[in-house]
């Protein structure tokens, strides 16, 4: 594997007995952004689960691996730990838990993993402090229970804090776009990109070419029906946003 | 998380859970017995064997009678079964109800203790050796049916604080001890009540003189040691006027396969505007996976708050026992008094609490707050039990309630059964309550940025129960949030 960062190989998933994945192929190298569009359904959120090892799906066959580790058997700690991360579509709220034990509990599970000693605490609040400068984040969100009672932008935009606070070296953002105004939207293509290195690799999974006017992508496919079914350049966005997905929906099931 | 998922885990996933589940199995690092020679009395209960206790504590006229006449009200009692409990039927006379350590009679210094009870209470954290002793706290440790050693006592000596076990107490000053004892909990109040009165041993005794502050925190360390016996102790705590002190009570006991019972009795007595901070981490044994053994812990806690502008205020942290029957209150009988009543309870496995608190309003503008937080887990049962009456008199009485419950599994119950009893119109009660799970969303976020799913359970409980744990003293909260990870890992999955 010559600088592959993420291989996925003919990867079947699905979710209580269904399967939704038929076989995906994909390749990432460090310092790509790669965009994965498609109709409602075809599969876009299952694959970003099953990369993260959401328990909701069972995977049915195929390999994937992060940098020549095997994804599918480590756990999600772990996989988080070698440097996936996951910015989730419907972040989730946890009452009576702060941000700040949130990421601590978080950074220090990772550098536990690595075999670093924990970060001290004035080390750790320097580090909340710079990262949260990079969403601009309000100091009083990190000081409140995870989500709870943010509005969606700040949702997002905490995604993308704790996306700068874990260094990954895959991110995947999942409809990071949805529920967010220009202004936000902005602010959270803008973090994204600050936080790219030659090193790292994004997988931005969208429904609109919007997002892709703030985040460059270098490669789009297009996921249908559990099977990537184009590939391209950042071109083939900008022909979805015009043509819509009818096309491809034909042209897919004439083949059949 | 369901069945269904498992067979779709990552081969290290389902490892992991597996060093969870042992850890469940080993979860109890209180479970060892110490091999003392002790003097137990023969089971059974009569005359005769309160006789025999009371004789053995030196005990006078006064309070031989008083066990007495609470053993034969006892008689004539059967025990209650109005809780939300499946209770085996526990045989009275298959008990022994005192059982001693063998040692020196009352050890002048440490160097007469025998060295396996301090070892002992090394091994439980509770260091007795003077140059060890924790700084800032007193400790009376109590192994079985007597109290092994009393910290600090000279040190709080100098302040006019009493700090001593019970049965000191009642020698060197049976005075005080006479005047409040049953006060607050007389024998008559319920079954276990009773026989804690005929039977009880030792416990602590303290009383904080008009105007003083404690300077540190007192506490007592339960101990059950022997087996076949139950543990009968009782408190007392008396704040004369505008006194403070701080309270704080920890217990443990062997893992053995046979369940033991613990009843007793706590009464606390403020005089005008003093204040008692009174808290609970209790751990006693809580039976295996399958509900074996564990401790049955039926106890009576009660504060009167007889002065004006007094305060009583409970802070409990219930993880351990098999069973638990229990129901600190406060009577507030002095005008402006306050109570306080603070809970997290836990349950795993096939543990049963019912447990909550009583808050009488008697006198005018008197203010109570109740915060229970129930978490059950695995086949458990747990049940809030709170009354709030306010009495005709009790002008501009107020109350806030909120009883919250967290579920982490499918099989398990949780319950709020609340009493108002309201007969003054001026009164303003308020009751809030929530039902609320751990979702598999939560721990999957928390998975996704690495944090292991036993640690994501800590976290989320923790901060769940935070607003009770805040209350509890420094040196407890760790403790109490370390022992709220360590009784619920493995419960999810």
């Amino acid at each position: 594997m010559d600088n592959i960062l993420l291989k996925v190989k003919d990867l079947k998933a699905g979710i209580d007995g269904k399967e939704i994945l038929k076989g995906i192929n994909l390749e990432v190298r460090p310092g790509e952004v790669h965009a994965i569009m498609g109709p409602n359904g075809s599969g876009k959120s299952t694959l970003s689960g099953v990369l993260a090892g959401d328990p909701r799906f069972t995977v049915t066959g195929g390999e994937a691996y992060l940098g020549g580790v095997n994804l599918l058997e480590l756990a999600p700690e772990d996989r988080s730990h070698e440097g996936l991360f996951l910015s989730f579509q419907y972040p989730v709220e946890i009452p009576g838990v702060s941000m700040v034990n949130f990421m601590r509990a978080a950074i220090n599970a990772k550098r536990k993993y690595l075999g670093q000693e924990p970060l001290s605490a004035s080390e750790f609040l320097k580090l909340m402090r710079q990262k949260r400068a990079i969403v601009d984040l309000d100091n009083k969100l990190a000081s409140r229970s995870v989500n709870e009672g943010f509005s969606g932008g700040e949702k997002k935009r905490n995604e993308i804090f704790q996306m700068a606070m874990l260094e990954p070296r895959l991110s995947i953002l999942d409809e990071t776009d949805s529920g967010l105004d220009i202004d936000a939207l902005r602010i959270v293509a803008g973090g994204v990109n600050k936080l790219r290195t030659d090193n790292n690799a994004t997988i931005v999974i969208t429904h609109y070419q919007r997002l892709l006017d703030y985040i460059k992508p270098d490669v789009v496919h297009i996921l249908y029906k559990g099977r990537i079914v184009h590939t391209g350049g950042p071109e083939l966005a900008l022909e979805l946003e015009e043509r819509g997905y009818d096309w491809i929906k034909e042209e897919v099931d004439k083949k059949g | 998380m369901s069945e269904n998922i498992t067979n779709i885990e990552p081969e290290s996933a389902s490892e992991s859970r597996r060093t969870i589940d042992d850890a469940v199995g080993s979860e109890y690092k209180y479970g060892f017995v110490t091999d003392i020679d002790t003097d137990i009395i023969p089971r059974g209960l009569s005359e005769d064997i309160i006789r025999l206790i009371s004789q053995k504590k030196g005990e006078p006229e006064w309070l031989l009678d008083f066990r007495l006449r609470a053993y034969r009200h006892w008689l004539t009692l059967t025990p209650p079964t109005w809780a939300h409990l499946d209770i085996p039927e526990i045989d009275f006379q298959d008990l022994s109800y005192y059982a001693a350590p063998k040692q020196k009679k009352g050890p002048e210094s440490l160097d007469e203790v025998d060295p396996q009870l301090l070892d002992t209470f090394n091994k439980l954290g509770i260091p007795l050796a003077e140059q060890k002793q924790l700084a800032g706290m007193a400790v009376d440790a109590v192994m079985d049916s007597v109290s092994v050693k009393t910290t600090h006592r000279e040190k709080l000596a100098e302040l006019g604080i009493i700090f001593c076990s019970f049965s000191e107490a009642v020698r060197d000053y049976p005075d005080l001890v006479r005047r409040y004892l049953g006060k607050v909990v007389p024998y008559t109040d319920n079954f276990y009540a009773a026989l804690n009165s005929a039977v009880f041993s030792d416990g602590s005794f303290v009383y904080i003189p008009k105007g003083v502050r404690c300077p540190m925190e007192l506490s007592t360390y339960f101990r059950i040691n022997a087996a076949g016996t139950g543990q009968f102790e009782r408190t007392l705590i008396v704040a004369d006027d505008d006194a403070y002190v701080s309270y704080l009570e920890g217990c443990t006991a062997p893992m053995r396969d046979e369940n033991q019972l613990h009843a007793a009795i706590v009464e606390i007595i403020c005089e005008d505007r003093a204040e008692v901070k009174y808290s609970t981490v209790q751990n006693w044994y809580a039976g295996d996976k399958d509900g074996r053994g564990g401790i049955y812990n039926f106890v009576t806690k009660r504060g009167l708050c007889r002065g004006d502008y007094s305060k009583i205020s409970w802070t409990q942290v219930e993880t351990g026992s098999a069973i638990t029957w229990k129901y600190p209150g406060c009577i507030l009988r002095g005008n402006g008094s306050v109570g306080e009543f603070y809970s997290v309870a836990v349950t795993n496995n096939r543990q049963q609490a019912d447990t909550g608190t009583k808050m009488i309003h008697i006198g005018r503008d008197t203010r109570s707050t109740i915060v229970s937080k129930g978490i059950s887990a695995g086949h458990s049962q747990n049940s809030y039990r709170g009354l709030v009456s306010v009495a005709p008199d009790a002008e501009g009485a107020r109350n806030y309630t909120q009883c919250d419950s967290l579920l982490l599994s499918d099989t398990c119950g949780a319950h709020t059964f609340p009493y108002m009893d309201i007969k003054n119109d001026s009164a303003i009660v308020e009751h809030e309550a929530t039902t609320s799970k751990i979702s598999e969303s939560q721990l999957f976020y928390c998975n996704q940025r690495g944090i292991p799913t036993e640690e994501a359970v800590a976290l989320i409980v923790n901060g769940y129960a935070k607003e009770v744990m805040n209350k509890l003293p420094m040196e407890f909260a760790v403790e109490a949030q370390k022992l709220l990870a360590i009784t619920l890992e493995g419960s999810i999955g």
